[in-house]
């Protein structure tokens, strides 16, 4: 009993971490078509800017950040993060606008591989792996048969369905969701409309970024020690939540959310009660039995393609 | 933004191209087999250089990449032996140049850096790699090629036993093991220990065999055996299990990178038995990343730059004037790595690949920072090793271990 509300608990948490995460991957396939395969550097980079900040306010000694310090934190990665995912689809992507699908692509594979050794370069993150100061107190709020409620799981899932939540009015409620959804069904019908559709794909590329930024604040909170940019922890991280978007349905924003929650159960169950080690093992079984039964998606509508 | 164009023909599409993506990758693994030497290759001159011009020796370590210290510390290593016999009037009246690729810790990029070695840059003999798949990797193609490699730190048995153009100066995983198994017996006095393993490197896995192997031989239990994947950042799950076990100690043959993260993590389990490794602790970064989770663990090493012989005072002095900073394990097994190709390429006949690999292979006692080095019929170097604690951040000399 123990482990089942232990292993519940810490799904709920790493599961709300992918969802945040595949959603960036879902909006940008959503409005664009294409997987933006640099989105687990943004990941990854959040928590290095979240790092980052963090030394720069002289934390990382004993004892931990204050609230304020920790919103700064997190509000200042999601903004770095958001300008760089700006950057990114201004430079490489709005170039290859009228290109094949493919082209964009492997443009990319090819921001993903620049972003990961820049970010290697000794004047930038540099080669190491590094200890993130502590921005959440190490707390543990409940201790109740064995199981424990920590403050920093908690925050995690708090702070990761806040954002969700946001990002459901954002997207359905208001005007500028409504054009990004327009943007999403055909551009060309949208820009009639007087929608300014690359305006709108930058935006969809900023939030997007933010969200990724705000997963990887929290994934450096909940995994102290940070693994260099290029190390393979992040590649992996990124590619299980493509696996919770496609399993979810690409394109679809409830989709992402559950679709994340789900890796996460079927990751942290699959840990617990059976092999650890074969954690990577499940997620993608998961994925290919969604692909052969159905292959759009556990929310995705299937769609017949003109030719 | 729910309903969208989202369709099995793109999905597959995107599918079609990450798998083009990673066969390329894959298919780096081996060099091209139209670039390959002719039948026989093994003894052939491929390597040697001819003329006067410098002796070009090649490296391939992790310049970048996860464990990239230890490239970084293995090559400051070679760099110091390079200028020492440089100064020293060279080799056979030749200095001696370094022609460095960076492997960023990948395996495919290891066969690849060896080729480019021996294919375009035309070197002697090939100094690397530090983690023992890469040498794996890069050893085959050397030992193809017909030109002898020297491997400082790989400690994977199989590495040498890929044919006789592959040395190594360090020990091997079964003595490793055998060192810490003896150590938590008597030292720690051990009854019941767990292992913490990552399955995908054949380091880890080849010292976790051993250490097993010795540790029950020595009348001792493994309470649990656990593995993990490279990539992984959450070991709950497996330090859960082990937690159930309740072992007196824990084995964790990793890289430096990923026990940081094991030991923060198993702390805040409420873990408390001692942690012990192998040599792919021996990073200054660990005790940075664990910080309090990592203090008191003890590890297995190649040295301890607290020893008082000459060899080991004069390195230490050197490295310190030059980069300015402690040399760890790496740095010395790079040092003597070099140093001792340096000596085989002296009493060598000429410098073809099957002379120098005879040279190499008749070295005996030859005095080394990690101590005495002998070539024994496998290739390996037979020597002490040492364990080490690690105390208020830094490395604490706790004991020597003779070989068998």
């Amino acid at each position: 009993m123990t482990k089942l509300l232990q292993t519940l608990l810490d799904s709920i948490a790493v599961g709300s971490l992918y969802a945040l995460i595949a959603l960036g991957y879902t909006m940008v396939y959503g409005i664009l078509q294409f997987i933006n395969f640099a989105h687990s550097d943004v990941f990854m980079l959040g928590a290095w800017f979240s790092f980052v900040l963090a030394r720069a306010m002289g934390l990382g000694g004993a004892g931990s950040g204050s609230i304020v310090q920790s919103l700064v934190i997190l509000l200042g990665a999601m903004l770095l993060c958001g300008v760089l995912g700006f950057l990114i689809e201004r430079l490489a992507y709005r170039p290859l606008r009228k290109a094949p699908k493919l082209n964009v692509l492997i443009t990319a594979i090819g921001v993903s591989l620049l972003l990961e050794n820049t970010g290697q370069l000794p004047q930038l993150l540099g080669k190491q792996p590094a200890r993130m100061p502590s921005v959440i107190p190490d707390l543990v709020l409940v201790e109740a048969a064995g199981v424990q409620i920590r403050l920093v799981d908690v925050l995690v899932i708090v702070i990761a369905l806040g954002l969700m939540l946001f990002l459901q009015w954002l997207v359905f409620g208001s005007r500028l969701g409504g054009a990004m959804r327009a943007v999403s069904q055909n551009q060309a019908v949208a820009a009639l409309m007087g929608i300014p559709v690359d305006r709108i794909i930058s935006f969809t590329f900023v939030t997007g970024s933010m969200l990724a930024a705000a997963a990887g604040f929290l994934y450096a909170a909940k995994y102290p020690g940070l693994n260099q940019p290029a190390h393979s922890t992040w590649v992996l991280l990124g590619l299980k939540c493509f696996v919770a978007a496609v399993v979810g349905g690409i394109g679809s924003i409830h989709g992402a959310m559950a679709g994340g929650l789900l890796i996460g159960f079927v990751e942290m169950f699959g840990a617990a009660y059976l092999t650890p080690h074969l954690r990577d093992v499940y997620v993608f079984t998961l994925l290919i039995a969604v692909l052969l039964f159905r292959p759009s998606g556990l929310l995705g509508l299937a769609r017949v393609e003109k030719v | 933004m729910t309903q969208l164009l989202r369709t099995e023909k793109k999905l597959f599409a995107a599918a079609l191209v990450l798998g083009v993506v990673f066969a390329g990758c894959k298919r780096e693994d081996k060099p091209a087999e139209g670039s390959g030497p002719a039948a026989g290759g093994a003894s052939g001159t491929a390597g040697a250089t001819p003329g006067d011009g410098p002796i070009l020796v090649g490296e391939y370590s992790s310049m970048t990449g996860a464990e990239a210290t230890f490239g970084q510390s293995t090559h400051n290593g070679i760099m110091l032996a390079v200028e020492e016999v440089n100064a020293a009037g060279g080799i056979k009246g030749r200095k001696v140049e370094i022609k460095l690729y960076d492997t960023q810790g990948k395996t495919q990029e290891a066969g690849t850096a060896v080729t480019r070695l021996i294919t375009q840059d035309k070197v002697t003999a090939v100094l690397g790699e530090v983690a023992s798949s890469l040498s794996l990797a890069g050893g085959a193609v050397a030992q193809q090629f017909g030109v002898p490699m020297v491997t400082p730190s790989s400690t994977n048995e199989r590495v040498t036993k890929i044919g006789d153009m592959i040395f190594r100066v360090c020990f091997i995983d079964p003595f490793q093991g055998y060192v810490m198994a003896k150590f938590s017996r008597d030292n720690l006095k051990a009854a019941k220990v767990a292992v913490l393993y990552d399955q995908s490197q054949a380091y880890s896995k080849g010292l976790k065999d051993a250490f097993v192997k010795s540790f029950t031989e020595m009348g001792g239990e493994i309470a649990s055996e656990q593995a993990y994947n490279k990539g992984d950042s959450d070991f709950n799950a497996q330090l859960a299990n082990i937690r159930d076990a309740k072992p007196d100690a824990i084995f964790i043959p990793g890289y430096y990178t990923d026990v940081g993260n094991i030991a923060l993590q198993a702390r805040k389990l409420g873990i408390t038995a001692p942690l012990m490794g192998g040599d792919g602790w021996d990073s200054s970064e660990l005790p940075k990343i664990a910080g309090e989770a990592i203090e008191g663990g003890y590890f297995s090493n190649h040295y301890s730059h607290e020893e008082q012989r000459p060899e080991v005072r004069n390195f230490v002095k050197a490295y310190q004037a030059k980069y300015s900073a402690v040399p760890d394990g790496l740095a010395a097994m790079g040092y003597d790595a070099a140093r001792l190709l340096f000596d085989a390429m002296k009493r060598a006949a000429s410098l073809s690949g099957k002379d120098l690999a005879q040279a190499i292979g008749e070295t005996k006692d030859y005095a080394s920072v990690t101590g005495k080095i002998t070539i024994d019929a496998g290739r390996n170097a037979r020597k002490p090793a040492v364990v080490l604690q690690i105390k208020g951040g830094k490395h604490a000399y706790v004991a020597t271990i003779d070989p068998k």
